[in-house]
């Protein structure tokens, strides 16, 4: 009980502040850090480049990533992993073909290369079933595939050849490679790029166990507490991994300050500090004269609750000693 | 999409090379390489004039000769199949005198290359290091230095961020910039007063003939902390050194006083302002004026004494008085000391500006004796705060009673990798002993060995360390302790000129908040992030204070039922709001940045109202 009462936050404790400071005091030597990094390649981003992704809620990750734990039966043995592995990375048509167009003929060429076919586990006819459901008629021999569109409309042909490329074959769409990842609780397989809704589909993978670093994914699919425990978790492991020890309450308030209303929002003008409450202090962030315009078509009040309007007006700020107010009765 | 150009350009058959004179293309050549040393031969056997450079461009294929004016040119020696023209008995002939630089130059021993010309050529730093495929060889390898870093001694023993350093700082130490000082009136001028040649020299500082207008002394330096007091870069300094003229200089600043002419056929005359005169200041400031208003040299004056005083016509026509006659009401426009400076009027000129106004030049002195806070620098990048003044006899000494002049922190040697600083302090230690020079030019200068020797001999620790004993207890300090001497300079950034406070003072017109910067008397900026911090603690009043009490506090009257900011008219004393005529209304407290937001906000025709409550309900 005694703990529990001493780790309470004080009434009028500006918690917002302090988790900005604590975050951000750390940050500014994660700049002078990371930056010593530049030109390795292909490199996830981490450090604060991976932190302004993460806060401003990006669509899609620069690089997404997946981290899939196996169901017990598979997660002892690297070789059955590895078939799921295998059968997770997708692959796509003009991974295993030669494709052109022929704009006299008004056909596409498709010649498969065989020795990748086989390399995939795929044979000419399956290719050949999944280029018939795209279109066209399709006439071939040995492994030259034609397909002679529709209609002779060339942006037409050209469309059908770019749904051709992208034919997928097999695997998970957009899991563009899988590997086996041997540590000491047990093996995962880490993905390059993130479909959590259909991995989470296969039998052989402990649905509770599959991650991704894809927050805005993770929102759609699982939707918004997991979407916050994301967030928390992909700050948090930023920041360990630069050696950077931050309480997690504050990295779990700004998770919750973006998840508020249901939605991930991102920190800055289009999110967060553009739905402040008070129209002096959206006016001070960003786009002054676009919120005093829209304020004045509206008529809108500014209670003068928020920190900002207060000191703009000159008055004490309801935080800390700002929060005590002497009440009268008549 | 743009499409990668190939770098390469292609030549077709029977193309010609291009030939370029001064950047015109004046026609073709079957073979560039072959022209370009055809050139150069008819050059070195004088056929051709000297001032003439060719370039040959393999990857554009093209020639380029340049023979204009104003090339930055470097002189080699010419090389041909790996030998040096500069042979030995040339340099005999030079030594006797038979020999001279522009003869030589006529022999094609020695050549100059424009930057266009380097670009092909293959340059050896040392005679023995000379390749069949090199074409020249550098005069000095030292020449590879400019002027600033040739003069640091043992630069190739420092790392590269430091010799930067010191070059940007040997720039601004105090010496003798110029030697006509005394006849000039630079707006701002150190000269030191004492000022040494340092004990390490280089070969370049004596062709630059710096000596005779040397920046910096050469101090006795020990390597140790001094209870704290230099830590962190900062420097203890021997006061009695101090006192007996170490490190000092003379601060030379001028003022300027013009009698300008105004449309009108009105002028600023200079004189004692009469009392009336508009913006008289106190009596006091005018005491060390003569009578032509004008400075009387030598008189001590301080912080906003006036310097000229200085009379000027009203800024606009008065009305015409009753009688007809106007009085003629003067403005005081005096120029007068800035704030917290002082010193000695050193001279007074008097000469007429370039429009022919009546013109007085003031020029102050002041005698700047290094104090805490002074920067100092050797020639290493290592430079100091003067942290403490340590009078004689508190300093640690040696058993010959060597005090120190400065003592360093060890803590400044390791991580920069300035191994020059601790070898220049060894070489002065020996020259002192020896009575002679050292040489620490680079690349070739004396080498340690032979600053061993010297110290061997006199009976000195060869590596330069020493038993110190304390200066306060007298007890032998348990290690030995490097002490030698090092050239310092005194660098322009004194604490005098800096330094900088304020309580109370003025603020600024449009915004009534504190001015900025110390020209004007400014405060210290309470920013963002600081605000931040009050926040954070919660601490809402103290916050308040700083911001709004401490800086631009106003008490406007507002409109109960308009919400808009309402007047009082001291005339007839009544209080009113203009737009709505209403007389209910109410002091507010606010800042007057906020008053300001709101008229600008009125500015954009939006109307802002603030709506009023009791703050207790």
């Amino acid at each position: 009980m005694a703990t529990k009462v001493k780790r309470e936050i004080d009434v009028g404790e500006a918690v917002g502040i302090l988790a900005a400071q604590s975050i951000g005091e750390p940050g500014t030597q994660m700049t002078m850090r990371t930056f010593h990094y530049a030109g390795v390649a292909e490199q996830v981003p981490t450090g604060l480049p991976r932190l302004i992704e993460l806060v401003d809620a990006k669509k899609e990750p620069k690089k997404p990533l997946m981290d899939i734990y196996l169901s017990p039966e598979y997660a002892k043995d690297p070789k059955k992993a590895r078939t799921i592995a295998d059968d997770l990375e997708c692959t796509i048509l003009s991974q295993v073909a030669e494709i052109s167009e022929d704009f006299v003929e008004k056909k596409i060429d498709i010649v498969l290369d065989e020795k990748n076919l086989e390399f995939e586990g795929l044979t000419v006819e399956d290719v050949k079933k999944t280029i018939k459901a795209a279109g066209g008629t399709v006439t071939s021999s040995g492994n030259r595939v034609a397909v002679k569109p529709n209609t002779t409309s060339l942006r037409l042909i050209r469309r059908l050849t770019n749904k051709l490329k992208g034919m997928h074959l097999k695997g998970v769409e957009k899991i563009k490679r899988a590997a086996i990842i041997e540590a000491k609780d047990g093996i995962f397989i880490r993905t390059y790029g993130s479909n959590i809704a259909e991995v989470m589909k296969d039998p052989r993978v402990d649905a509770k166990r599959v991650f991704t670093n894809d927050v805005k994914e993770v929102e759609r699919v699982l939707g918004i507490e997991a979407a916050r425990n994301t967030i928390i978790r992909e700050t948090k492991q930023v920041l360990d991994l630069q050696g950077l020890n931050v309480d997690v309450r504050h990295i779990m308030l700004l998770a919750d300050a973006m998840c508020m209303d249901g939605a991930v929002k991102s920190v800055g003008r289009h999110g967060l500090s553009g739905e402040k409450a008070g129209v002096l202090a959206r006016a001070a962030f960003e786009e002054t004269i676009k919120h005093l315009i829209t304020a004045a078509v509206k008529a809108d009040d500014d209670k003068l609750i928020g920190v900002t309007e207060n000191i703009i007006v000159g008055q004490t700020v309801p935080v800390g000693t700002g929060t005590v107010r002497l009440k009268f009765k008549h | 999409m743009a499409v990668k150009r190939k770098k390469k350009r292609l030549k077709l058959p029977g193309q010609k090379t291009s030939v370029f004179l001064n950047g015109r293309l004046i026609g073709f050549h079957e073979s560039g390489p072959s022209l370009a040393r055809e050139l150069r031969e008819k050059r070195r056997a004088g056929t051709i004039t000297h001032e003439m450079n060719v370039h040959y461009n393999r990857g554009t294929d093209e020639v380029y000769i340049n023979t204009d004016s104003g090339r930055a040119r470097r002189p080699y020696i010419v090389v041909e199949d790996g030998k040096s023209k500069l042979i030995p008995s040339l340099i005999e002939q030079l030594k006797t005198g038979e020999l001279s630089w522009s003869k030589l130059v006529k022999l094609g021993v020695i050549e100059y290359l424009d930057a266009e010309e380097e670009e092909g050529a293959y340059v050896a730093l040392t005679e023995p290091e000379l390749l069949p495929a090199h074409t020249h060889l550098e005069i000095d390898p030292v020449s590879i230095c400019g002027v600033t870093v040739s003069v640091l001694p043992y630069p190739e023993y420092n790392s590269s961020p430091r010799i930067t350093m010191a070059c940007s700082m040997a720039k601004q130490s105090l010496g003798t910039y110029t030697v006509n000082f005394n006849l000039r009136t630079d707006s701002r001028g150190h000269i030191m007063y004492y000022p040494q040649q340092p004990l390490v020299r280089t070969r370049p500082y004596k062709i630059l003939k710096f000596a005779e207008r040397a920046a910096g002394q050469n101090f006795v330096v020990a390597i140790t902390s001094m209870q704290g007091y230099n830590m962190g870069d900062a420097i203890v300094m021997n006061r009695s050194a101090v006192d007996r003229g170490l490190g000092r200089s003379v601060f030379y600043k001028t003022y300027e006083a013009e009698e300008r002419r105004y449309p009108g056929g009105q002028k600023d005359k200079f004189e004692i302002p009469a009392v009336t005169t508009q913006g008289y200041r106190e009596e006091k400031a005018y005491r060390h004026l003569g009578e032509d208003g004008i400075i009387v040299p030598e008189s001590r004056v301080s912080t906003k004494d006036v310097l000229v005083g200085k009379t000027s016509p009203p800024r606009f026509l008065e009305e015409m008085s009753v009688f007809g006659v106007m009085e003629e009401k003067k403005r005081e426009n005096s120029l007068a000391m800035k704030s917290g400076e002082e010193g000695t009027v050193d001279s007074v000129m008097i000469t007429d500006s370039l429009s022919g106004n009546r013109l007085v030049k003031v020029r102050m002195r002041s005698i700047k004796i290094p104090e805490a806070g002074d920067k100092f620098a050797s020639r290493h990048g290592q430079k100091g705060v003067l942290g403490l003044l340590l009078p004689q006899e508190d300093m640690p000494f040696t058993k010959d009673g060597i005090v120190p002049d400065i003592i360093i922190n060890p803590h400044a040697i390791p991580s920069r990798m300035t191994v020059g600083h601790l070898l220049e302090t060894l070489g002065a230690k020996a020259a002192c002993l020896s009575g002679k020079f050292a040489d620490g030019t680079a690349f070739h200068g004396d080498k340690e060995e032979e600053f061993k020797a010297v110290l061997r001999e006199n009976g000195f620790e060869e590596y330069g360390e020493e038993i110190l004993y304390d200066g306060v207890t007298g007890v032998q300090i348990k290690s030995k302790i490097y002490i030698g001497v090092t050239y310092y300079q005194r660098l322009h950034h004194l604490v005098s000129n800096k330094m900088h406070v304020r309580s109370r003072g003025p603020v600024q017109l449009l915004t009534h908040q504190p001015t900025e910067g110390r020209a004007r008397e400014g405060g210290l900026r309470f920013g963002e992030m600081e605000r931040d911090c009050l926040i954070g603690y919660g601490a809402s009043m103290l916050l308040r204070e700083r911001l709004l009490e401490e800086s631009d506090r106003t008490y406007e009257l507002v409109c109960d039922k308009c919400g808009s900011i309402a007047i009082k008219d001291h005339i007839k004393n009544r209080e009113y709001c203009p737009l709505c005529d209403s007389t209910s209304l109410h002091y507010v407290e606010m800042s007057y940045a906020f008053k300001l937001l709101l008229d600008e906000i009125k500015s954009l025709h939006i109307f802002p109202r603030l709506l009023m409550r009791d703050k207790a309900r």
